[in-house]
């Protein structure tokens, strides 16, 4: 693991003094306080192009933290480095539906045009292209970041202007904005995506809707200390939002109104206050629709938040705002200056003595496993992002240790909705047991990709039939984490009574390899296991070099039985959800899809995954040489 | 007050707060693991001591033990599993066994021999490891670490030093030492600390010694890990 960082030349060369001036100035800026750690160091990359040793040096003794804490930290999350990745960091996503678009072969382009190596750094220091994963942009695809900021619609054409502004080092300021024109791509809307809200409303609304006797009293100290239960308006909320039978929209399907009274009614510690979370970490492959919903309707969102605030009693509030959607961040940060100024965030909010609440945003850095709720607030403490023992849940010793929710975007937007129009008006729309609506992100092989907010109950047919998909193999609905249906199933509805979603929808037509959809999905998670607990971190790695085994020939019935044990070891012993759904794609697809596996079925005995040519390679590379003599025998399989 | 829930059939008392394993070993009854010591908070990381709690998998070393919880330990099913992850943790790094100082003393390979273990099953990743030789008295072997975290604890809580760390992500997972140069020499570790102690496996190894007890005569040679595990863990 030792670091070389003998030479560091070029364009990522900086004085220790400038570099500490620059730390000096975002530590400040976050108050010196350590459970910034991953903010600061994402601000000081902004400006450094990486963390430079003497960067650390001066992070360790300004922010009292050792050494091996902010490493350790650093070296968690994929948008952070220790080592020089130069001036321009190009980062290629590379999800199934960017590889579906071509990215590879663009990446291929943009490599061989400014002479750089894929995954390196260039010899002058200026450049580095890599891939990442899902950006979120599949429905304008394929989509890259440069240095954190996402570049849609990517053509042969854009890569070539691309190549050339990094080769004149023009500064990203002074691209061309059009690049940077992220799409909403709203192709039916309903509640949510039509709502002609004005901010505020719903709080209004919230107030009102309290017995006019017991409101401005019990708010007197804090929104929730003091308030008889049952009365008021917080209590008066919450019974809306559980009269509504809102449940989360992350993917897990909880609850609202209990995960918000649970909170509501933790014993606070002396000191402590309650926490908002807004987790807007999008991460499952082919999601999109919370940077839809932010874009489009940051308001909504927000308010809902303050919505919830004020009904479980809480005072602070986070957005967890994926790296990934750093573009977003100063028009988010606008629109809360807004409301502070508007009297809707802040203190006595709407003029409601002690209703105080504001919210913060933090953002990610390329770590699928934070969208994950206990591994969010370890990242919002500044940590590695390691999902937590539970119990204790975050709703009694969340973040810092104090109550915490933790929804889903589309959840908070949902509960200012029904703030707004009450529980009942909500659980009319959609089926008896999914209420209200749901927003897909549909993608992949269809003529619309885009957003389409349905109420639950929506076939799987009819989506199709909207998005204008025809011939079509296979939907992976909520993503690699979710479930892969096939044209037999594709009268089964969206909803929590049979296939509910966090909101992925990737089309996939008859051409498609469902092995290779497979595989990418196992490459995901093998990449994104946060490494904290065996069964997970080893386990995906072996499901990884299988999935490359059946791919390179050497597959054989006897990997299925493998395939099959890893599976029942990762649900039982993984430590999250990730480890518990990293087989799914794979035993999905080998149930439905048995002939893309056979195919690749060259041996019918067991076959070891080592195979000599393909251990050559490197040296092929070295020698420069390609010719048949440099081969042992014909490869089976494509590239990796 | 007291409480009581049953493991294997067996039934366990327990106190307010125990967990699952803590009252198990206070019982008597050994259930495996590799993360968690006696002295030190819970990690939960490694899932060795993986058992079932009322039908469900859980990490017993993190799981606090609920009046008439019925727990399963010693089943075939769970044993697998268990074997399973040990294999996983052999394959990961780089274990060697014949030719390594802490043979007989180490806690992974005693774990393997009480679980059966015949044979790694799964390829190994040879990873590629540096050895970190710079201390004058220790010797860092990275190859062995089974990212357990017990060192990290034992400096942070007990030494007050934070000499150890994990970084990376996933199977990128790896230790690292509280120094710009990332050598051992280079921070104010001592052998006297606790975290020089408390290794499971070989990485942290004392220098100028080697095999001053005979493989053969060792702590696990003497007695299966089932009936040494207690207080004296990493020694
Ligand atoms: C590996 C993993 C990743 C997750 N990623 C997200 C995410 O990006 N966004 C999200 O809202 N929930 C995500 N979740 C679910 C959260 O843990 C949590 O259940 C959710 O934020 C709760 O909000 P809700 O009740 O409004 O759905 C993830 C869970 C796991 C296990
Ligand atoms: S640390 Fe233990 S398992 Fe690893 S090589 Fe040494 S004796 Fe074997
Ligand atoms: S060095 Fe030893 S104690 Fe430290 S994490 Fe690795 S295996 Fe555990
Ligand atoms: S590393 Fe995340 S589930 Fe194990
Ligand atoms: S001993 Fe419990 S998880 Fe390691």
């Amino acid at each position: 693991m030792g670091c070389s960082r003998e030479v560091i030349v070029g364009f990522n060369e900086m004085h220790a003094e400038a570099v500490a001036g620059v730390v000096d100035r975002v530590v400040n800026r976050y108050r010196r306080d350590p459970t910034c750690m991953l903010q600061i160091l994402r601000e000081v990359q902004e400006a450094c192009d990486w963390i430079p040793p003497e960067a650390i040096d001066h992070l360790q003794a300004t922010l009292g933290v050792p050494r091996t804490k902010i490493e350790g930290v650093a070296g968690f999350y994929s948008f952070i480095y220790t080592e020089p990745r130069g001036k321009y960091r190009v980062l290629f996503s590379d999800n199934i539906t960017d590889r579906m678009q071509g990215n590879r072969a663009l990446m291929e382009r943009l490599c061989n045009s400014l002479w750089v190596e894929r995954g390196k750094v260039s010899e002058d220091g200026l450049v580095s292209v890599g891939k990442t994963a899902c950006t979120g942009l599949c429905d304008q695809g394929p989509g890259m970041l440069v240095n954190n900021y996402a570049i849609a619609g990517l053509s042969e054409q854009r890569i070539d202007e691309i190549a050339e502004l990094i080769r004149n080092k023009v500064p990203m300021a002074e691209w061309p904005p059009a690049f940077f024109k992220i799409q909403d791509n709203i192709r039916r809307a309903d509640i949510l995506l039509n709502a002609d809200f004005k901010p505020g409303e719903a709080l209004l609304a919230a107030r009102a809707r309290a017995p006019s006797d017991g409101l401005n009293a019990s708010n007197m100290r804090s929104w929730r200390e003091g308030l008889p239960s049952g009365i008021g308006g917080p209590a008066a909320t919450l019974d809306e939002i559980k009269r509504a039978g809102l449940r989360g929209r992350g993917g897990a399907g909880f609850t609202t109104g209990l995960k918000w009274e649970a909170c509501r009614n933790a014993q606070l510690k002396p000191g402590h206050q309650r926490i908002v979370v807004c987790n807007a970490d999008e991460g499952e492959p082919g999601t999109f629709k919370d940077r839809v919903l932010l874009s489009r309707c940051p308001d909504l969102v927000f308010e809902g938040m303050t919505v919830a605030a004020y009904a479980v009693g809480a005072t602070r509030g986070f957005v967890y705002l994926r790296g990934e959607y750093r573009y977003l961040l100063d028009h988010l940060n606008a629109v809360l200056a807004n409301r502070r100024r508007e009297n809707l965030l802040g203190k006595d909010i709407c003029g409601l003595p002690g209703a105080d609440f504001d919210i913060e945003i933090h953002v990610g850095a390329g770590a699928y496993v934070c969208g994950e709720e206990s591994a969010l607030i370890e990242s919002l403490e500044g940590k590695r992002g390691t999902p937590r023992n539970r119990p204790p849940f975050p709703v009694t010793n969340g973040y810092l240790d104090q109550p915490t929710i933790v929804n889903n975007v589309e959840t908070f937007a949902a509960a200012a909705l029904i703030a707004l129009n009450g529980g009942e008006w909500y659980a009319a729309i959609g089926t008896k047991h999914s209420a209200g609506t749901k927003i897909l992100s549909v993608s992949g092989d269809c003529e619309r990709p885009g957003i389409y907010e349905y109420p639950f109950g929506v076939s799987i047919r009819q989506v199709l039939e909207d998005c204008g998909a025809t011939d079509t193999q296979a939907v992976q609905v909520s993503g690699p984490s979710g479930i892969c249906v096939a044209e037999d199933e594709f009268d089964r509805i969206i909803g929590f009574e049979d296939i509910p979603t966090a909101g992925a929808f990737t089309v996939f037509n008859k051409t498609r390899d469902m092995f290779e959809v497979a595989r990418n999905y196992v490459h995901f998670f093998q990449h994104e296991s946060c490494g904290f607990c065996t069964p997970c971190r080893v386990g995906t790695s072996l499901l990884k070099n299988l999935m490359d085994k059946l791919h390179y020939g050497s597959g054989s019935p006897y990997d299925f039985a493998e395939i099959e044990k890893l599976n029942n070891l990762l649900q039982s012993m993984s430590h999250c959800g990730l480890g518990h759904t990293a087989c799914n794609p794979v035993l999905d697809t080998i149930a439905k899809f048995r002939p893309a596996y056979d195919k690749r079925m060259m041996q019918q005995d067991f076959t070891p995954a080592f195979n000599l040519d393909r251990a050559l390679s490197a040296a092929r590379q070295m020698t420069g040489r390609d010719d048949a003599a440099a081969h042992l025998e014909n490869e089976h399989g494509g590239q990796s | 007050m007291s409480h009581t829930f049953t493991l294997d059939g067996k039934v366990i008392p327990f106190t307010e707060g125990q967990t699952i394993i803590q009252a198990a070993s206070a019982a008597g009854v050994f259930i495996p693991h590799l993360c968690y010591h006696p002295e030190f908070k819970a990690h939960g990381s490694c899932k060795l001591c993986t058992v079932k709690v009322n039908g469900r998998h859980t990490a017993s070393c993190t799981m606090r033990a609920a009046p008439g919880m019925v727990v399963e330990s010693e089943t075939e099913e769970i044993n697998a599993e268990r074997r399973a992850l040990t294999q996983m943790l052999f394959v990961e790094g780089n274990h060697f066994c014949p030719s390594c100082e802490k043979s007989g003393n180490c806690q992974l390979q005693a774990t393997a021999y009480h679980l059966g273990m015949m044979s790694p099953h799964y390829d190994h990743f040879f990873p590629n490891r540096a050895v970190d030789a710079s201390h004058p008295e220790v010797l860092l072997d990275f190859n062995r670490c089974i990212l357990c975290s017990l060192c990290v604890r034992a400096s942070r809580d007990v030494d007050g030093k934070n000499v150890f760390g994990l970084s990376g992500r996933g199977i990128k997972t790896h230790l690292i030492v509280n120094a710009k140069s990332g050598q051992l020499a280079d921070t104010d570790f001592s052998l006297a600390d606790k975290a020089a102690q408390v290794c499971p496996v070989g990485v942290i190894l004392k220098k100028r010694r080697g095999f001053a007890v005979p493989i053969g005569e060792r702590k696990y040679d003497q007695a299966p890990i089932s009936q040494t595990a207690d207080t004296t863990e990493g020694r």
